[in-house]
């Protein structure tokens, strides 16, 4: 086991270095040396990470019948004899699988971009930022403690900003960027503070200590309560809050739309597959903790992940931008992984600890078809050079790899069978129904909505009325293609994976079995959004009009994103800006600076009254001097 | 019949506060120095008239203001040399106009 956690120390230590390459060194480089750098750099971290997870999974992690955490740490900074925090890195099952995901979709996006990008202004730059991010990713999901989780957190933020906003020319893009690092670091201050509460009351940040369900922490009785809960429910609500913000989880999703004004494959790696399941990793990673602790909040998370995911199924159907679709989606999806950690309980002991191995095994499978489809429609950009529908139509006959690639992700995710989105969202779906069949109903739904809005999205693209191109769209070379299709290979093969036997919550191995009752309706609901979306969108009709117009007001609201954007800007603008700001800053100015500036008027007047004193001029001195000679020789004499 | 003391302390007054006044008025250095001047001679005239009206039969108010009138001559020769290399320097003695030095 020791030589792993080696391994895994170069698995971040290679895209870090490849950064400080890239960054100090790119502009004295070749586009293609800067290419091949961090490729090549990635292409061998991917390989450590499926040699660690290979080794992990079939030989040192299994402890009996169990899978260990195995971690490795140094002490960094020294606070307390209880608390200190550490750097290392950690092994366990959902650490080793995120990076086989995180390796290999961030090589496809390597790869991909060597042809996407090409002949880009700041091409070095874009790869040093890629190898930051998968750095920051990586050392994210090895963390060993919940404080160098927060670090790299934090780190995943900032190259996300950079990569937002990589097109810094463009003011929409400067404004994405900056809304996606505020918004998401004001979640971040909730997870601070989350982390400060539970730290201060358990007296560790280390992970092994805080899910060890033998441990002390789970049989201590804390009673303090802030506001009649518990600080407990405080601390992993606040943690949750971080996780929502950098998820997109209703109401801290609206950065993640805009978002999509960076480069598509940046897209595709950080905000379809890596860092938006961060949240879902973090609150799997805290999984015993919030189930013996808090599970009220669990509850809360479920049901907040199943109003997103209908939120942003229901919005994703009517938008017109190919990649905010996607995003959509992308929000809907992580919502999902949201409600089946939600309705899980601990243990692999029958149907218990499903929700936990489902949201596991969907981040998987996901990461791998969204990539997929964000890749896929990085594909159809570059061929029409436009991000709206409505300059697409009828692309099949000129892009047939990417129409099969995408076909295959878009089938993945609808849930039919034998792709893998079909094997993970079942299993959502089946923890659901053991659960809560308000939340099960509402997944049902979503489910029949996805099916309809992604292939809304592949009629409009590759069907539909065939536009008029100004030059005609032709496929990509290998190094776009190649990735699309070895994800699309991964997209069919995955479901087959017995996840089951590897990631669950408690380490134990678990069965699993197709549920019928569940599987068969899920599978028809999915059917009938593809139809529907056939019929409305596969040849050219008014269907899809007149049925907007029926809508009426859900339609205008679901296309405006429910408001959710105007509601922030009033709240913000007028309420925080406007109102609160206003007057405070008019304090500031007046009151408090005034007041400084009175007394700075004064003494500045005072010392230039006194500076003439010190004239240098010799006859002044002595008339002073005389006439106060005169005035003491006065005073003496009368 | 002797003029009484009190006579010339009155001259000396005089030539005392006509010579303040002179210091702190003139501008030119050339006044300012014949000012100091008339407020040396007052004092040694006092020097001289109380030496020979209270303590007629002793000295030393002679011999001081003796010494007085050397002090005076070598402070005037410094003074006069000062002021010359001023006016060679700056072509001018006015004291509000020659500021150089301050800095």
């Amino acid at each position: 086991m020791e030589p792993y956690i080696l391994i895994a120390l170069f698995i971040l230590i290679i895209p870090i270095f490849s950064f400080l390459l890239l960054g100090l060194l790119g502009s004295k480089m070749s586009h293609k040396t800067a290419g091949l750098i961090g490729t090549t750099g990635l292409f061998i971290v991917a390989l450590l990470s499926y040699i660690t997870a290979f080794h992990y999974f079939f030989s040192f992690g299994k402890v009996g019948e169990t899978y260990e955490k195995f971690s490795a740490s140094f002490q960094w900074l020294h606070l307390t004899d209880h608390l200190h925090i550490d750097l290392g890195v950690l092994l366990d099952p959902i650490s080793s699988m995120m990076l086989v995901v995180i390796s290999t979709v961030s090589l496809m996006v390597h790869i991909y971009s060597l042809g996407y990008m090409h002949g880009e202004k700041g091409f070095q730059r874009y790869y040093a930022f890629l190898s930051l991010f998968s750095f920051s990713m990586l050392g994210l999901v090895l963390a060993p403690n919940i404080f160098q989780m927060y670090i790299f957190w934090e780190l995943v933020g900032v190259s996300s900003y950079l990569l937002i906003g990589f097109y810094y020319t463009k003011p929409s893009a400067v404004a994405a960027s900056k809304k996606a690092f505020i918004v998401t670091r004001f979640a971040d201050l909730g997870f601070l503070v989350g982390i400060l509460i539970l730290s201060y009351f358990t007296k560790t940040f280390d992970f092994n200590e805080l899910t060890n369900v033998h441990g002390s922490i789970f049989h201590s009785h804390i009673t303090t309560t802030f506001m009649g809960f518990s600080v407990f429910s405080w601390a992993t609500l606040l943690i949750f809050m971080g996780g929502a913000g950098k998820s997109a989880m209703l109401p801290l999703h609206i950065w993640l739309p805009d978002a999509m004004e960076g480069p598509t494959p940046v897209s595709a790696l950080i905000h379809a597959a890596t860092m938006v399941v961060a949240g879902v990793y973090l609150v799997a990673r805290l999984f015993p903790f919030y189930y013996f602790m808090t599970p009220h909040v669990l509850t809360v998370i479920a049901y907040i992940g199943a109003a997103t995911s209908l939120f942003a199924a229901v919005v994703a159907c009517t938008q017109t931008d190919i990649k905010r679709v996607l995003a959509f989606s992308t929000i809907s999806q992580i919502a999902y992984m949201m409600v089946a950690l939600g309705v899980s309980r601990y243990g692999a002991d029958g149907e218990a600890g499903l929700g936990f191995m489902a949201s596991m095994f969907h981040l998987f499978t996901h990461a791998f078809f969204k990539a997929l489809l964000f890749l896929g429609a990085g594909a159809v950009i570059h061929a029409v050079h436009s991000n709206d529908m409505s300059d697409m139509g009828g692309l099949r006959k000129y892009l047939p790899i990417t129409h099969i690639t995408f076909l295959i992700a878009c089938l993945s995710i609808a849930g039919i069978p034998p792709f893998s989105g079909f094997f993970s969202k079942d299993e959502i779906l089946v923890a659901a129904f053991h659960k809560d069949i308000v939340l099960f109903a509402c997944q049902y739904l979503v489910a029949g909505l996805t099916a309809f809005y992604m292939f809304r999205l592949y009629y409009n693209i590759f069907w539909g009325k065939e536009n008029h191109y100004h030059h005609t769209p032709e496929e990509a070379g290998l190094n776009m293609t190649g990735p699309l299709m070895f994800l699309a290979l991964l997209t069919v093969v995955t479901g087959f994976i017995p996840f089951a036997r590897f990631v669950t919550s408690d380490g134990l191995k678990m069965e699993t079995e197709m549920v019928w009752i569940v599987a068969i309706p899920s599978v028809l609901v999915g059917v009938l959004g593809i139809v529907i979306a056939t019929i409305m969108y596969k040849k050219p009709t008014t269907i899809s009009d007149k049925v907007a117009t029926s809508m009426g007001g859900l339609y205008k609201a679901a296309s405006h994103k429910f408001y959710f954007d105007e509601l922030y800007m009033f709240v913000t603008k007028k309420i925080i800006f406007g109102l609160i700001s206003g007057s405070i800053a008019w304090f500031d100015r007046h009151v408090v600076d005034g007041f400084m500036n009175f007394q700075a008027y004064w003494s500045n007047g005072l010392s230039s009254k006194i500076k003439g004193l010190q004239s240098g001029r010799l006859q002044q001195y002595a008339w002073v001097f005389a006439a106060s000679v005169f005035v003491i020789a006065a005073l003496v004499i009368f | 019949m002797s003029i009484p003391m009190e006579f010339y302390l009155v001259v000396s007054t005089i030539m005392f506060f006509t010579g303040v006044y002179g210091f702190i008025t003139r501008h030119n250095m050339l006044a300012i120095l014949m000012s100091l001047e008339l407020i040396l001679n007052a004092v040694n005239v006092n020097f001289v008239v109380f030496n020979r009206f209270l303590f007629p039969g002793q000295m030393e108010g002679m011999f001081f203001s003796i010494f007085s009138i050397g002090v005076a001559a070598a402070e005037t020769a410094v003074a006069i040399a000062i002021i010359i290399n001023v006016f060679r320097n700056m072509k001018k003695i006015d004291t509000s106009e020659v500021k150089n030095m301050k800095y």
